[in-house]
């Protein structure tokens, strides 16, 4: 009886600094610790992850949890797909419940040249074998009953793009899971500890100086999102990524009345209802570049005012929170994924609002670049070399922010 | 965090009442190659501090102008038309683009 109430931690974090580790990762966050628990099952343990605030304090804490596979391009979606699979088992596998609910996703379409792109992708969706189809308006209210789908609204809905295996899950669980198997695996946490410089001789990276002292590494891995370019520059390495904010809130929680993730590119907003009944909304990207992430007056505005054309029941609803997060958008809106003409110095940036998406697949092909020294198929069209060859991956379109 | 721009021709308005150009950056001269074309094309410095930009207020007098900007506290250091700007020779303004 006394040991349900003992004070367990999941994980411990390492106080000092070794000389020199085979793996450090910078950013502690799902990408990041990913990386390291499928690293482990490579047998590399000899890793520590360096975050410079708390373990998930990044976009990995700040997304809206939305899960989905139904992207434009074949590279991407076989990508995402091969992510979502992983995220399927993830919760066993990491012996942790992730809250996991592939409630479907819903992805609206209120103009002809919606209609196309839509039926664009979902036919690009089924030839790689994913669950993925255009929807006429009836159906689309039958899905979620509670929106408005009439005719007198600014936009009116003439279809969706429906995604059954899409859907949501505890973000902040993915973390805990993910960290919590890394350090039983061996890997050391170093939360607060911000790299300052790399030491770059050559072609290889040599040492990783933070506030706690430098280290040696084998192999450095960039997992560190919106503050990718900062890095990349210590490195010597120019990325093509703009950062900005995106921005997201949640309302007090209300009766269920949702049952899918409700999207609309039209309108840049998404909407999802969360297993404590509680409104998870997200919003247009910034078009201007900072790191500062607080949140603007015009996103409320917007995000409210679109919200509320989709769910009039919202009306009185009373917000609970408001956050922004930073978003690494790369040209193609596609991730910048592998080697980087430093040697030893790898890259996962340019996720713009897709990050949170891949971190199972990121971590489970970044792994086996390290560990194998070779470029997983699925990943090769992510390189950054493609951007001096100009050979894109255009995911222009595939989400509900502009970008 | 919201912020206010003070366009050079119509004087302080919201941030929503323009257009964002990106950083300012340079056109390779003479004869580039392919992969330098590319570099200025995708590559960015994305500066975490003191970032020299441009600016269109799209929804005011239409004029493209320079402004500095700390991207870490979002805090306008001045702004100018390309002629005034301290500084540097004036970049021009096809080459960033209006934002995408």
């Amino acid at each position: 009886m006394r040991d349900l109430f003992r004070k367990r931690r999941m994980w411990k974090f390492s106080s000092e600094l070794k000389k020199r580790y085979d793996v450090v990762i910078v950013g502690g966050g799902a990408h990041g610790l990913a990386t390291a628990h499928y690293l482990a099952k490579h047998g590399v343990t000899d890793v520590a992850i360096l975050e410079k605030g708390y373990i998930g304090s990044g976009a990995a804490g700040r997304n809206t949890t939305i899960l989905r596979s139904n992207y434009k391009t074949p590279e991407g979606a076989r990508f995402y797909d091969a992510s979502v699979k992983l995220y399927e088992g993830l919760a066993t596998e990491l012996d942790f419940n992730l809250l996991f609910s592939q409630c479907g996703h819903l992805t609206l379409a209120h103009t002809d040249r919606a209609m196309f792109v839509m039926a664009n992708r979902a036919e690009v969706n089924r030839l790689e074998g994913i669950d993925s189809r255009l929807i006429g308006p009836d159906e689309v209210q039958e899905l979620a009953p509670s929106m408005y789908v009439g005719s007198d609204t600014t936009y009116p809905i003439m279809g969706a793009l429906y995604h059954p295996p899409g859907g949501i899950i505890r973000h902040d669980a993915v973390v805990w899971g993910f960290a919590r198997s890394a350090w039983e695996a061996g890997v050391e946490l170093h939360p607060y500890t911000e790299v300052t410089g790399l030491r770059r001789e050559g072609d290889r990276i040599t040492g990783v100086e933070t506030a706690q002292g430098t280290v040696e590494a084998g192999t450095i891995l960039n997992c560190t999102a919106g503050w990718s370019s900062l890095l990349c520059d210590m490195a010597g390495v120019q990325l093509p990524i703009t950062t900005h904010i995106l921005q997201a809130c949640v309302t007090e929680p209300v009766k269920r009345f949702l049952d899918v993730v409700v999207v609309s590119s039209q309108m840049h907003v998404y909407i999802s209802q969360s297993d404590r009944g509680e409104f998870v909304m997200g919003s247009e990207i910034e078009p201007w570049t900072t790191y500062r992430m607080q949140n603007t007056l015009n996103f409320l505005q917007d995000l409210t005012r679109h919200t509320l054309e989709l769910f009039p029941q919202l009306e009185r609803a009373r917000l609970l929170r408001a956050w922004a997060g930073l978003c690494d958008l790369s040209p193609d809106y596609s991730p910048i994924l592998g080697r980087t003409e430093v040697e030893n110095f790898h890259v996962s940036a340019g996720w713009g609002t897709y990050g949170f998406k891949a971190a199972p697949i990121v971590g489970k092909t970044l792994a086996e670049l390290v560990a194998t020294g070779r470029t997983p198929d699925l990943i090769a069209p992510f390189a950054l070399e493609r951007f001096y060859e100009d050979r894109l991956v255009s995911e222009l379109a595939a989400a509900a922010v502009s970008h | 965090m919201s912020y206010v721009l003070t366009c050079p021709n119509c004087g302080p308005r919201e941030v929503t009442d323009f257009g964002f150009g990106g950083e300012v950056t340079t056109r390779p001269s003479g004869h580039p190659s392919p992969r330098e074309l590319n570099t200025y094309i995708y590559f960015r410095r994305n500066v975490a501090g003191p970032q020299r930009e441009w600016w269109v207020h799209r929804s005011g007098c239409g004029a493209w102008f320079l402004a500095e900007r700390d991207t870490r506290t979002n805090e306008v250091k001045w702004t100018a038309l390309p002629e005034d700007a301290p500084g540097a020779a004036t970049p021009d303004p096809v080459s960033s683009g209006e934002a995408r």
